[in-house]
């Protein structure tokens, strides 16, 4: 560590953002390597989005996994083989709980504490604002590197539907409680995970439901010949089935299991199979075929006490829930050090190296077609290493940087999706585990 | 710095599409009165051992010394796979970094285990990592144990390939049940580099006629060290008559190795 004649500067360390799964997956990886941590969390608790307690949290009572215990797990500290294939929200947060304890990661996290502002302060260093979260005090410290860790599932995306309504609005995000659908007639908007989960629980508890969706999906089932669907999905990656064969499987899969979703008035999808994000919803179908969720277009406008959709039919829901996603955000961050476009999307390299900063990073800004965990953990190792090399070793670092740059967008980006607005951060688990694995032996010996 | 180890394993297939089916483990322990903010220790058996095997004598006596001390038995017809997957399982099950400490085979589960989990620290004793090896000294010192084994049939541990002299009362009758040495076990496929660089120590007995000296030494030196040696003892270290200097040499070391306690 540095001679440190400020008591703001905190020389070597690294600050990192949030206590959730990636901050915390962050801590453990960066201390690995020797590192000192601050970690700031705004929240008094670890868990991020998993701790339903949390006001920003957007899980809902009746939250599980959509990603198999399996594929979910960090990969260094499993969770109990006892536990279900897809575990409940309150299962996770106990499995976060525990790896922070066992790894004593609570002694490097300043509860209450938010971070207003990263400013690079010249050198590679960062000066670091963090006010406590009453708002009483602030300070600023000035870091090695910063590690974001902030997590992009808290602040709601809600659509600008035109017209006035006198029923009831809501983002998903403040959803927590199926007794508010009790006795109502719901419209849940959006084909997402969250607007299908919320479907479902609607159809147990509200007396009519409608679910509108812009476009058709590929809706999975959670389960495939008695296995996990995803257990079943990486099978086909195991033998290296190529794209095309997968998407062909697919389509005859779930016609011969779940069969064929137009029979209920759903649109046909606009896009292959692989092209969105996954939507794992076993139920979904369930209550379509029972007539107890009723699909629907876009909303077109509110209208009084209706809704309008694009279809031109009217619809009076007493409670439209939005389900429309979230979207990341980086307010203590300026634009261009993510090299953000005009709606906030950084542009990182493997989704987390900042091009033009090289010590800034952030961890889990990513949307797999598996559990975020391990990705989470493995960005984290391979951001831990990059610090270290470039700390000790400027000139190989400098090589790495080179060769990283060539390495083709393709190989770890998916590009081939749906246009829409989410999806510019969607990975394959496998071809990003892959693209992190090449980097890591790029600095194989480095500890 | 200890070269030939095989690379993280980011894509795991094996795992993700395959998972170990859970079981029901035997765990034996033996916790100190007071917590004294040390690891738990996690005691893996070899072959033909079970949690008893360190129950009888280490287990209490690192209790004694501030340790919470935990062994945890082979599955009944687990797989090498199945056999790391329980230790990890029951490492993370503990609520701090967990030191884990195989003795002859089961140092071949704690050495693939750290490829795993991010162990405080590892003690490998009389650490059967290279199969062939083994194998050749155990056709050596017993061969009517030995062979039938390789043809399917049971393992017979003699006295006279455990023990530097006469066995302990009772423990004959105890080694061996139902184990059958799987194939796996002769691989020499490259152990994983340990995650999270913890420390690792060797211990064995020069006088050891399962694990002989060129073994130990070459276990040491994979991991960057010299082997911790207790001449005239015989294989199974924890069960000898004289037990207690491994163990106090162990825990000694740990103590060294681990300055912060818990840390
Ligand atoms: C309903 C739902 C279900 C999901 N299901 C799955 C699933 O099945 N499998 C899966 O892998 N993923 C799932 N996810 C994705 C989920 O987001 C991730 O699993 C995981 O929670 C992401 O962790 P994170 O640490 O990146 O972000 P978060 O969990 O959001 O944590 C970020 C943390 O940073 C803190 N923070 C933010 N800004 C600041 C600041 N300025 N200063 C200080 N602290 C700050 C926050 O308080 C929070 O604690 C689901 C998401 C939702 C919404
Ligand atoms: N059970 C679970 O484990 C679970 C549950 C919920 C969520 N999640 C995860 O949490 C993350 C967020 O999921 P999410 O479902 O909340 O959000 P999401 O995946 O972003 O989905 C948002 C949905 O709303 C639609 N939408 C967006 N803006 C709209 C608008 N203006 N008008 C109409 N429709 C609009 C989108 O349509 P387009 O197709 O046009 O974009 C999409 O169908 C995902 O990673 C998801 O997998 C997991």
């Amino acid at each position: 560590m540095h001679d440190t004649p400020d008591p703001g500067d905190r020389g070597d360390a690294v600050c990192v953002v949030g206590a959730g799964a990636s901050g915390l997956a962050a801590i453990k990886n960066l201390r690995e390597l020797g590192f000192a941590v601050d970690c700031y969390e705004r929240e008094t608790s670890v868990g991020g989005a998993w701790n339903w307690r949390h006001d920003r949290s957007p899980v809902y009572a009746g939250t599980h996994l959509i990603s198999s215990r399996p594929l979910t797990e960090f990969p260094d500290f499993p969770m109990p083989d006892t536990w279900p294939d897809y575990p409940h929200h309150r299962q996770v947060l106990d499995y976060l709980e525990r790896y922070a304890k066992h790894f004593r990661l609570g002694d490097d996290i300043w509860f209450g504490m938010e971070v207003s502002s990263v400013e690079p302060a010249g050198d590679g260093r960062w000066d670091v604002t963090i006010r406590s979260t009453g708002g009483e005090s602030s300070r600023v410290q000035r870091y090695a590197a910063v590690v974001v860790a902030n997590g992009h599932n808290w602040s709601p995306l809600t659509p600008s539907i035109p017209g006035e309504f006198t029923g009831e609005v809501m983002h998903a995000g403040a959803y927590k409680d199926p007794a508010r659908l009790r006795g109502r007639k719901v419209l849940v908007v959006g084909g997402g995970n969250t607007g299908c989960d919320i479907a479902v629980e609607a159809a147990q508890q509200a007396t009519r439901v409608w679910h509108s969706t812009r476009r058709g999906y590929w809706y999975a089932p959670k389960y495939l010949f008695g296995r996990p669907a995803d257990q079943v999905n990486d099978r086909l990656l195991r033998w290296r089935v190529p794209l095309r064969l997968r998407q062909w499987l697919y389509r005859r899969v779930l016609r011969l299991t779940t069969g064929d979703l137009t029979r209920y008035g759903l649109p046909e999808p606009d896009h292959r199979p692989y092209e969105s994000h996954p939507v794992v919803n076993s139920q979904l179908p369930y209550y379509l075929g029972h007539g107890r969720i009723e699909p629907v277009p876009d909303v077109a406008r509110y209208d009084g006490a209706g809704v309008v959709l694009t279809d031109g039919s009217r619809i009076e829901p007493d409670l439209v829930i939005t389900a429309t996603g979230y979207r990341p955000r980086f307010d203590f961050l300026a634009p261009e050090l993510l090299e953000a476009d005009e709606d906030g999307r950084p542009d990182l390299h493997l989704h987390a190296f900042a091009r033009r900063h090289p010590t800034l990073a952030v961890i889990g800004l990513l949307q797999p077609d598996a559990g975020l965990f391990p990705l989470a953990h493995w960005q984290s190792v391979a951001v831990a290493r990059w610090l270290r090399l470039r700390a000790t070793d400027p000139a190989r670092a400098a090589a790495v940087q080179q060769k990283e740059s060539a390495r083709p967008l393709e190989s770890w980006s998916r590009r081939r999706v749906v246009p829409s607005q989410r999806h510019w951060f969607e990975v394959d688990h496998v071809a990003y585990l892959r693209a992190v694995e090449g980097l890591l032996s790029e600095m194989e010996g480095v500890r | 710095m200890s070269t030939g180890f095989a690379g993280p394993e980011l894509v795991r297939f094996a795992d993700w599409t395959d998972p170990v089916p859970p079981a029901a483990r035997e765990v034996v322990s033996r916790l100190p009165d007071d917590d004294r903010e040390n690891p738990p220790l996690l005691f893996v058996p070899g072959l033909g051992h079970g949690a008893w095997a360190f129950a009888e004598h280490w287990l209490g006596h690192a209790a004694g010394r501030g340790f919470p001390a935990y062994a945890v038995s082979p599955r009944p017809g687990g797989d090498l796979r199945a056999r790391v997957h329980d230790v990890v399982q029951v490492a993370a099950s503990l609520p701090r970094r967990t030191v884990l400490l195989g003795h002859g085979v089961g140092a071949l589960v704690v050495a693939r285990a750290l490829g795993r989990y991010p162990a405080r620290a590892a003690v490998l004793v009389a650490p059967v990592l290279d199969g062939w090896a083994a194998l050749g000294s155990a056709v050596r010192a017993n061969p009517s144990g030995t062979l039938p084994a390789l043809f399917g049939g049971r393992l017979r541990l003699s006295a006279r390939q455990l023990f530097a002299g006469a066995a302990p009362e009772g423990v004959l009758d105890r080694l061996g049940a139902g184990s059958r040495p799987r194939p796996e076990l002769l691989t020499r496929a490259a152990l994983p580099r340990p995650v999270g660089a913890p420390p690792v120590l060797v211990a064995g007995s020069p006088d050891d006629r399962v694990v002989r000296r060129p073994a130990l030494d070459r276990a040491a030196a994979r991991y960057g060290g010299a082997p911790l040696l207790f001449p005239g003892m015989g294989h199974d270290l924890m069960l000898e008559t004289g037990w207690t200097e491994p163990i106090d040499a162990i825990l000694d070391w740990l103590a060294k190795e681990l300055p912060a306690p818990g840390l």
